[in-house]
């Protein structure tokens, strides 16, 4: 037997401090998929809150230490879209004015991917065991939809599991978490995530659970989702449950 | 703290039932509007790049168009006058106003005079403005400043208007008929267009080769604010100019699709000079302000890129933050993510630094821009400068360069993690707050090692 393919699991600081079952999901995923899973312990935060409010000088920082950490590994995956966005896409930006670091952020970023896109592109989603029922919505967060353009991988794999997608007439309109502007702005973020959140389809007279491939989006919906409500979930969630 | 202007000022709007129902259906209207006007336009994404190409080259080259302008204008017959600051583009409209005698002027919309605050500045020199776009004079009549830069007074639902026209004339407050409405505008204004001796107007594009102005609307008024007095004064922003009518038609098939969705406003106007022996129609005297009031100075930076905006709107249809913060919170005559940009390039970051921040990031600004400015990257520089600056407030700046420190070194992370629970705490939802190890203990303790 050939020796499993090693990827590197970047399960964002998000996931690690608040949400770690959806970290728990993704390597399941992944190990159901056939790959051989490290956690790189050096990682830490990708440094996106410092860059988005204006922090470059410790942005950088973030960026050399996370290139470091994740560099050694053939691939790099991250349950989340946002984060991917940072590492893919600002990296390279922020290291613009120093050729080796930008170099060694190119060379991250080519081989880092969201876990969507990661299962989709290498045809490795896991067999389903057993099909989501209940109707979803997918949330589009923004960097993915808009940055990466990755706005089909989750819907394919939604579909792999068998999910009743009904699609919110602003799948990409944004939920408000924006990271640190829900916590500056929290009276206007609060009042963009119930926009979004009135316009959630409701099949049969039932709100679709809303589904989300970022954990800041998953945070900014559950700080405004009554308990008597459904859910707002993330998509490794529901992809680990179906695959079992 | 930095963010709080903005914030308290949305506040305002975010509570106020008939303003977000207002907001609601206005961008609704437009954003719908536009998304269809652009899918049928063939090939509207390379036309997008090739006005971002025109912008960008023409802002390199804008000293050589303006002069070129001012040579072709000034040969056509109009009057070139160079303005600073607002206080001397006002200047020069008041002193064109007092000698000649005049003291009630017409104005068609122009958001660069709401930029120079004219109306203000006619009134301390004892000369009467009368708005005549519609929504204009409604939030004139209101004492209000405009709510988004092509729809001044769409938070204004109609028995507000039948409530502020029967202060105003003798309207009955009680009837809200639209047409009836707009019936009285007709009639108050009439007289207006007939006894102002000026006419002031902004300017959507102006053409170097011919020393043309181009003004766009969808009302009636322009015309006759710029042919009815004898004096018509158009005052545009210097970065408001193309080299040639190939250039300007790229611009006018973008402008009114990006803002309204119609192909073309109902009206195009094309000013080239004033009244003359073969071509008798017009104004006797036509002068063109052109106003820096900062423009010149975001030339040749990474700010230059703001100045390629055409003035359409679209980005503050699609923004989520405009559409429930309205236009008041930004406190400029300019809004949404593109206000938030200008505002202080233009008008000091000294005064706005909490625009930049009312922004999620989210990109769809960008994504609708007729001319691609990079929205979200100009919001971050101003973040940047920001701080840079020190605007930001202290405890933020010490709360972030600390975090940063504790997330430099994993093991420093671990330790600060009980503390950071507890901080952050009241961030969280009471789904996030159940104890729970982080994964990265679960990892080290060896309890997924045989997960799957």
């Amino acid at each position: 037997m050939p020796p499993q393919p090693t990827v590197a699991l970047f399960v964002t600081c998000l996931v690690d401090q608040i949400y770690p079952h959806i970290g728990v999901a993704t390597l399941r995923l992944l190990r159901r998929a056939g790959y051989h899973v490290d956690f790189p312990l050096g990682q830490t935060c990708c440094g996106q809150p410092f860059a988005n409010s204006g922090y470059q000088p410790q942005a950088i920082q973030l960026a050399h230490h996370t290139i470091t950490t994740l560099e050694p590994y053939p691939a790099v995956v991250l349950p989340s879209g946002s984060c991917t966005t940072m590492l893919r896409h600002h990296y390279p930006q922020l290291l613009a004015a120093d050729s080796a670091w930008h170099d060694r952020a190119q060379a991250l970023a080519a081989k880092t991917f969201e876990l969507t896109e990661f299962l989709t592109t290498r045809s490795a989603l896991p067999a389903v065991t057993s099909p989501h029922t209940t109707p979803v919505t997918y949330h589009d967060s923004c960097h993915m939809c808009r940055t990466l353009r990755l706005r089909q991988p989750p819907r394919t794999t939604l579909h792999h599991i068998n999910a009743p997608l009904h699609e919110h007439p602003e799948s990409d309109r944004c939920c408000g978490f924006g990271g640190l502007f829900s916590t500056k702005m929290p009276d206007v973020a609060a009042a963009m995530t119930h926009a979004k959140q009135n316009a959630i389809p409701h099949p049969n007279n039932q709100p679709a659970t809303l589904v989300t491939a970022d954990p800041g989006c998953l945070l900014q919906f559950q700080r405004h989702t009554p308990p008597d409500q459904p859910q707002p979930r993330h998509i490794a969630e529901l992809l680990e449950e179906a695959t079992r | 703290m930095s963010t709080q202007p903005f914030r308290q000022r949305a506040t305002i709007t975010l509570y106020d039932d008939i303003r977000q129902a207002a907001l609601h259906k206005a961008t609704g209207r437009f954003r719908d509007a536009r998304q269809a006007a652009l899918d049928n336009l063939p090939r509207s994404d390379d036309l997008r790049d090739q006005l971002k190409q025109i912008r960008h080259a023409t802002l390199c080259n804008l000293a050589e168009h303006l002069e070129t302008f001012e040579r072709n204008a000034t040969a056509v017959g109009a009057h070139i006058h160079w303005a600073a600051t607002s206080a001397e583009a006002s200047q020069i409209i008041i002193d064109l106003a007092q000698k000649r005698g005049v003291t009630l002027v017409t104005k068609s919309k122009s958001m660069t005079t709401e930029e120079i605050h004219l109306n203000d500045a006619l009134g301390r020199a004892h000369i009467t403005p009368v708005e005549t776009d519609l929504g204009e004079w409604i939030v004139q009549l209101a004492a209000e400043a405009p709510y988004h830069i092509i729809a001044p007074a769409i938070h204004k639902t109609k028995e507000e208007v039948a409530t502020l026209f029967a202060q105003h004339t003798d309207h009955p407050p009680t009837d809200t008929d639209i047409t009836a409405l707009t019936a009285v505008a007709r009639r108050t204004l009439r007289q207006k267009f007939l006894d102002a001796g000026m006419g002031i107007t902004g300017v959507n594009v102006a053409v170097a080769d011919t020393g043309s102005i181009t003004l766009v609307m969808n009302e009636g008024n322009g015309r006759l604010v710029t042919t009815a007095p004898p004096i018509h004064v158009a005052i545009m922003g210097i970065e408001k100019i193309v080299p040639t009518w190939d250039e300007a038609a790229v611009w006018l098939a973008l402008l009114a699709r990006s803002a309204t969705g119609q192909p073309l406003s109902i009206y195009t106007n094309i000013i080239t000079g004033p009244a003359r022996d073969d071509d008798p129609d017009g104004p006797e005297e036509l002068h063109i302000v052109l106003l820096d009031n900062g423009r010149s100075s975001l030339l040749n930076t990474p700010y230059q890129e703001a100045l390629q905006c055409i003035r359409c709107g679209a980005c503050l249809n699609i923004c989520p933050v405009y559409r429930v913060a309205g236009g008041h919170a930004y406190h400029s005559p300019y809004s949404g993510p593109i206000g938030a940009v200008i505002s202080p390039l233009l008008f000091g970051l000294d005064n706005y630094h909490d625009l930049p921040q009312a922004s999620s990031l989210c990109g769809a600004c960008l994504d609708v821009c007729p001319a691609r400015i990079d929205l979200p990257r100009l919001l971050l520089d101003l973040r940047a400068d920001t701080v840079a600056q020190k605007f930001t407030p202290l405890p933020e700046r010490l709360a972030l360069q600390t975090a940063a420190w504790f997330f430099l070194d994993h093991r420093r992370l671990n330790a600060a993690t009980p503390l950071g629970r507890r901080l952050f705490a009241s961030q969280l939802p009471p789904q996030a707050k159940q104890p729970t190890k982080s994964f990265r203990q679960q990892w080290q303790d060896g309890e997924l090692d045989n997960l799957d």
